[in-house]
């Protein structure tokens, strides 16, 4: 079936969650709601074979010049290995409440996906099985793909003092090259 | 030593033989920059957690900030084994999203140069897996061709691993006859090297007994898993770009995509050593078919200077503001997304961009394979032994740069 029958069937089925659809060089865009992502991808997989999740990323669409529906998005780009059929959807996430469901019960491999747009976004992935930071390290401050932050920052990160400590003090397994009292002891 | 020289590895009581190690970053297996926090019970592996983001460096933040033809180059230093395989999928995108037309002649030296890299990468993962299962030899016969084919890379562009080979609107250099030469060449010989790498392992005992059955996974699970590329074949799933959503000449191009059956180590290796040849076919037939003609369009938004007459570029700004003056003089510059997908030898690169107008993109996402195949191995590893892992994160055929972004 043809990406935009499949669109116009979904909106047939799931009408008031579909704000739109829309057509960029041959690839066709849903609008949706939230709150049935998981409904519709799971109809999509089912109904129409959409087995392969492309990709899954996050939108900040702060400083889009077009008109747009919410601030954040999550894109999905579903892929039909047996029809060899492509949808993009695009869920739309308002600043207020940074929320979607998580679609880990469909793909496991999803659960990586969903914690980098957690990370570089900061959007919250309902019933995630493990949502925590993966690219920047832990106790980073701030999601660096929203459009507010800056691309040259001018505070160091927080955790560096204590990996810098943290080297000293492993040196002392070193053999040759074991610290001076003094260094070991220039924790202020 | 005194007290505070402990390593921070907590030890649960009352269990003497389960502990935790860190396996990684600084591990010559992990392939990288790469750390697995394990949990194990003597040697069996209870949990598996992979950690990744050493070689972060924003890549996607960063593309906002640049024009399409200058993050050609960020490219490069994702899978920096196989550039010339990324620079592709990235003007591939660009040029769909812009809707510019590439000649015939680049799109045939565009799957050549991939097919090349294709090739180098798999020989460097063929080396490095070999080598982390005990096979010390075919490591130094796979870096032999391997460099044959980085020399080439030299000669057609100048640079060995970070190319920057394709333009926005075609490729940078055109081939000469020395290069066809010496590829003709190589193409002649390399089937009989990939018997050599055979004979080599494909009749090792240790080889076989460390591979069959080691990492199975089901074509259910591999796409359940986001699996792509070799790692996914090997579990029987008919799922390769190059079929699906032929690119650049591959329509043109006659070649096979082999399938494994069993889904572990082995089947996922002999899929490789297949789609070299396979690799190695579509090699011949571009040398064969290679179309004369120009290698850049005409209307190329990029450093190459305008071949079409009439076409202003002033003379007062700097090579930058140029740069950006022409891609905006572009009619079809408007609003919209697109993602496009290409076939690198990791698997499934995507690159999903949306255009807002301004000359560089609003958001760049990469779909990187080595990201989603690490994520993979939090699932694979666990109960197996930690020997297994170094064969699975090896069959997995990841690179961190690819990984981190």
């Amino acid at each position: 079936m043809e990406p935009i029958r499949i669109a116009e069937q979904l909106q047939g089925e799931f009408q008031a969650s579909i704000f739109g659809i829309n057509e960029h060089r041959g690839q066709v865009t849903l609008l949706v709601d939230r709150n049935v992502i998981v409904k519709i991808i799971s109809f999509l997989k089912k109904d129409h074979k959409m087995n392969h999740l492309s990709c899954l990323c996050g939108v900040d669409n702060k400083k889009r010049k077009a008109a747009y529906r919410e601030r954040f998005e999550v894109v999905y780009q579903l892929y039909s290995i047996e029809n060899r059929t492509s949808l993009r959807l695009k869920a739309q996430i308002p600043e207020s409440d940074q929320t979607i469901d998580s679609i880990t019960s469909l793909w496991t491999g999803a659960n990586w996906l969903e914690r980098e747009t957690y990370d570089l976004l900061g959007i919250v992935f309902n019933n995630h099985p493990n949502l925590k930071r993966i690219l920047t390290p832990e106790g980073w401050e701030g999601h660096p793909l929203l459009k507010e932050y800056k691309l040259r920052g001018d505070v160091e990160w927080k955790g560096f003092e204590e990996l810098k400590k943290k080297a000293v003090q492993l040196r002392q397994f070193d053999f040759h090259n074991a610290p001076t009292a003094e260094e070991a002891g220039s924790d202020e | 030593m005194n007290e505070t020289a402990t390593l921070d590895i907590p030890v649960s009581q009352g269990d003497e033989d389960r502990y935790r190690l860190k396996l990684g970053p600084q591990h010559p297996a992990t392939h990288g920059v790469l750390r697995v926090d394990l949990e194990l019970d003597g040697e069996t592996i209870l949990d598996c957690d992979p950690q990744v983001g050493y070689l972060h460096r924003g890549f996607e933040k960063l593309a906002e900030h640049r024009t399409y033809a200058q993050n050609l180059v960020l490219t490069d230093r994702l899978d920096y084994i196989a550039a010339m395989a990324n620079n592709v999928g990235y003007c591939e995108a660009v040029e769909k999203l812009l809707a510019i037309e590439v000649p015939e002649r680049a799109k045939f030296l565009r799957v050549m140069v991939c097919e090349m890299s294709r090739l180098t990468g798999h020989l460097l993962w063929l080396a490095t897996h070999a080598l982390d299962i005990g096979a010390m030899t075919v490591f130094l016969y796979c870096f032999r061709e391997r460099e044959v084919l980085l020399e080439l890379f030299a000669e057609l562009c100048g640079a060995r691993l970070t190319t920057t080979y394709t333009r926005l609107g075609g490729v940078r250099q055109d081939v000469t006859h020395e290069i066809m030469m010496k590829l003709d060449t190589f193409v002649d010989d390399f089937p009989a090297c990939i018997e050599e790498y055979e004979t080599l392992i494909d009749t090792n005992r240790i080889w076989l007994k460390r591979t069959i059955g080691v990492g199975q996974i089901s074509g259910e699970k591999a796409v359940d898993l986001c699996l792509t590329g070799a790692s996914l074949r090997g579990s029987g799933v008919d799922y390769d770009i190059r079929k699906h959503m032929p690119y650049a000449a591959y329509d043109q191009m006659d070649f096979e995509i082999p399938l494994g059956e069993t889904g572990d180590t082995y089947a996922r290796y002999r899929c490789r050593m297949e789609e070299m040849r396979q690799s190695n076919y579509i090699l011949r037939q571009c040398i064969e078919k290679m179309p004369p003609g120009p290698i850049v369009c005409d209307d190329a938004p990029d450093l190459v200077m305008p071949v079409k007459p009439g076409r202003k570029v002033e003379v007062d700004t700097s090579a930058r503001n140029g740069l950006i003056k022409l891609i905006e003089d572009r009619d079809v510059y408007m609003e919209g997304d697109i993602y496009v997908a290409t076939e690198v030898p990791k698997g499934e690169l995507g690159f999903y961009f949306i255009s807002d107008g301004m000359g560089r993109p609003y958001r760049m996402h990469i779909r990187s394979p080595s990201f989603i195949h690490i994520g993979a191995l939090a699932t694979m590893g666990k109960g197996v032994m930690v020997a297994d892992l170094i064969a699975i994160i090896g069959t997995l055929d990841v690179v961190l740069g690819e990984c981190d972004r």
